[in-house]
């Protein structure tokens, strides 16, 4: 009989709450009871309230169990765990699992799947198809399939990924280079760090195919210091694909780390980075496309967009557009994540509502408590309430709210948060990462931070939130980045929605 | 797991690490390549070797790598990474953003405050332990979350802050 393969994640979630120790436990009860298992480190399914969750390969498929700790090992063994019997922890086939099966996953399609740094099962699950056609295709044909599947940036912006490769394939320079952005610094997102630990041949294959398509020859991926999972598995990741001759004199990749500041992960304060500077943001124009990294024409685009460029050449620009809705089209990584009960990554196309992603999907708050607020896209978003949930999330959908979509992350709070001081935070948010160049930024952010101080004491409360409202005139007329420019989302949408929060003092001196 | 290190500091060293970096940095960019290429992986190396990055470095990577002192200065004091003293032996990054808040970090900022007498940036007083803030960690599905070394903790409460503590004191 072979040995029966049990998979338990490497992602950097499950190793947070206890994956190594788990494997440990099983290989070593595994040797106790004389049993042949082949222990597989595989990404997360993304079910992250789950993790650690081992799954067992068996006739019926891959059946799961979680969260497992250590201690559970011993009885999941004697329950007979490598037939997959059931146990308490047991949820049954994983792929029959109801959050799994709702999702529709393109870019996820190998996380949690394979093992993430065998390139034998990357090929074996239809990794590589992509950038062999690319490889006979002439640049031209490859951007126009990116531009047919509609294909908008993942990094926040939403800018069309071929009208930016076409740029660049335009543009002239003796280097051309492919920059991706995995700074991921907005709070509620993840769904880089899991791509990248969990499928990094994926990132690999879409930057090869963006040098195919623009005629550019290397490629840096900018990672952030806090992620050194995923910067340690892109790193065998990219040594295999050289042995490989995957990457090699004709298009080879880089790796960058940051150096802990969100304003790096602006696409100019990137390149400026990469270049060695201050991390501080350039007027445009030009554009990165014309003049990037050290001034040569450079595309740069987030990881979930360069990972979504192999699916579209495998499978035609044509097939990937059918999903989604309106002009955002295929589908987003969403990650839902803060007080709620079924945190995780959840791949689906652009529409559903925020509703139906927390409630149903998400099963609620954490704490059992009542939903209060929901910021969605990072700390540059706007915090909503529970009568804006019914939002479909797509990008003119938030936009129309007066939100941002971003980069997908929903970040639940329950009845306890004090939105005066989320709106104080994001001042101060702004104060501690402004790149400096722009005064209302630098400065102003400061002052929201003290103006909210006498709010929250009573100082003339209705003067000074006509000040902060004055500021956040002036930071969005006044700056040339949207970290200063959208600082004011986050603070007009929690005066908007949650006024009282801006009025306990008067609000309590008048009930007394 | 990993330790900060605590080696003094070597300015031999500190050529050798700039000099490998640029090497590296100019034959991946090519002809392309700027003068400071190479700076922030230096940095890091330095920081990783020595625990922080000691002010006399800045001649030396300035005169390897061609370019101003000022400009060396300006690059390690913009970014929060670098740290311009030696750190305790372990450290913990808590990550302060909002899906940690949601799950009630500042709780355990207090916890610390008050019962570890430490506040971000404090080292402890037996130079095990520095603690400071982050971020995100990615983690924002398992939060609060922490980095202690390279070990990201998730679901952190005052009982697991509490053993982070205590394994850092040893
Ligand atoms: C303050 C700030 C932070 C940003 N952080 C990120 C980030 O972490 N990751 C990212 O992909 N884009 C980020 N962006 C957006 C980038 O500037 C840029 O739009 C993106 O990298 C382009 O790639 P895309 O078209 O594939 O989205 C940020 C922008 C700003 C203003
Ligand atoms: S808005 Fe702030 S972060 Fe953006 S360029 Fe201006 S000062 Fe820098
Ligand atoms: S907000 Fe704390 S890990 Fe993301």
């Amino acid at each position: 009989m072979s040995a029966v393969r049990i998979f338990v994640p490497r992602d950097a979630a499950a190793l947070s709450v206890g994956a190594d120790d788990v494997a440990k436990t099983i290989a070593h009860e595994a040797k106790l009871r004389g049993l042949d298992v082949t222990l597989v480190r595989n990404g997360s399914r993304g079910m992250l309230w789950l993790e650690p969750l081992v799954e067992i390969e068996t006739a019926r498929g891959r059946i799961g169990y979680g969260p497992v700790r250590a201690a559970d090992v011993a009885s999941l063994f004697d329950a007979d765990l490598l037939d997959g019997k059931s146990h308490a922890l047991c949820i049954g086939r994983v792929e029959d699992h109801d959050y799994f099966k709702r999702q529709q996953r393109l870019t996820f399609a190998r996380v949690g799947v394979i093992d993430p740094l065998s390139l034998d099962d990357y090929r074996a699950h239809g990794g590589l198809v992509g950038l062999e056609k690319a490889r006979v295709m002439t640049p031209t044909a490859i951007v126009e399939e990116i531009v047919a599947s509609g294909l908008r940036g993942r990094g926040g912006a939403g800018f069309p990924a071929g009208i930016k490769w076409r740029t660049v394939l335009e543009a002239q320079g003796p280097q051309k280079f492919i920059v991706c952005n995995a700074d991921e610094g907005d709070s509620g997102t993840f769904a880089d760090r899991m791509l990248m630990e969990g499928d990094p041949f994926l990132l690999i294959e879409g930057m090869a195919i963006a040098g195919l398509a623009t005629g550019a020859t290397r490629g840096v991926i900018y990672i952030r210091s806090e992620y050194p999972h995923a910067i340690a598995t892109m790193r065998e990741a990219i040594a295999i694909a050289r042995r490989a001759d995957i990457l090699n004199a004709r298009f080879d990749i880089e790796i960058r780390v940051g150096a802990g500041a969100y304003v790096c992960g602006e696409e100019t304060s990137l390149l400026e980075s990469i270049e060695g500077k201050r991390g501080q943001v350039r007027a445009k124009p030009p554009l990165p496309a014309h003049k990037g990294l050290f001034g040569c024409p450079t595309v740069i685009n987030n990881v979930l967009t360069l990972a979504a460029a192999p699916t579209i050449l495998a499978e035609g620009g044509k097939a990937y557009a059918e999903h989604g809705m309106g002009r955002s089209r295929g589908t987003l990584p969403f990650q839902i994540a803060g007080n709620v009960k079924h945190g995780g990554l959840f791949e689906a196309p652009f529409g559903l509502t925020l509703r139906t992603m927390i409630e149903e999907i998400g099963g609620g708050t954490a704490s059992g408590r009542p939903l209060r607020a929901v910021q969605v896209g990072g700390p540059l978003g706007a915090y909503f309430p529970e009568s804006l949930l019914d939002t479909p999330l797509d990008y003119e959908a938030m936009a129309a709210k007066a939100g941002l979509l971003g980069h997908g992350g929903i970040v639940v709070f329950d009845d306890t948060v004090d939105m005066a001081h989320q709106a104080r935070f994001a001042f101060d948010f702004c104060a501690i990462e402004s790149c400096g160049k722009c005064t209302p930024c630098r400065i102003g952010s400061t002052r929201g931070v003290e103006t909210i101080d006498k709010i929250t004491q009573g100082q003339n409360v209705e003067a000074n939130i006509a000040l902060v409202k004055d500021l956040c005139t002036v930071l969005t007329d006044g700056s040339l980045c949207a970290l200063g420019g959208l600082t004011p989302m986050p603070v007009m949408s929690a005066l908007t929605h949650f006024p009282d929060d801006f009025r306990r003092n008067t609000l309590r001196a008048a009930a007394e | 797991m990993t330790l900060v290190s605590t080696q003094a500091f070597d300015a031999a060293l500190v050529e050798e690490i700039a000099r490998d970096e640029q090497a590296k940095a100019l034959s991946f960019f090519g002809e392309a390549c700027g003068l400071s290429a190479a700076l922030l992986p230096i940095l890091h190396r330095l920081q990783d070797t020595f625990g922080y990055v000691d002010d006399q470095s800045w001649p030396i990577i300035a005169r390897v790598l061609n370019i101003s002192q000022a400009e060396v200065r300006g690059t390690t004091s913009f970014y929060h990474d670098y740290r311009h003293a030696p750190a305790g032996r372990h450290v913990l990054k808590l990550c302060r953003a909002e899906a940690c808040q949601s799950m009630g970090v500042e709780a355990l900022v207090d916890h610390l405050r008050h019962h570890h007498r430490l506040n971000a940036g404090d080292t402890s007083a037996d130079g095990g332990l520095t603690v400071e803030n982050v971020y995100c960690l990615g983690n924002c599905a398992l939060s609060p979350a922490a980095l202690f070394d390279d070990r990201l903790v998730g679901r952190l409460d005052k009982a697991r802050l509490d053993a982070l503590v205590a394994e850092a004191a040893r």
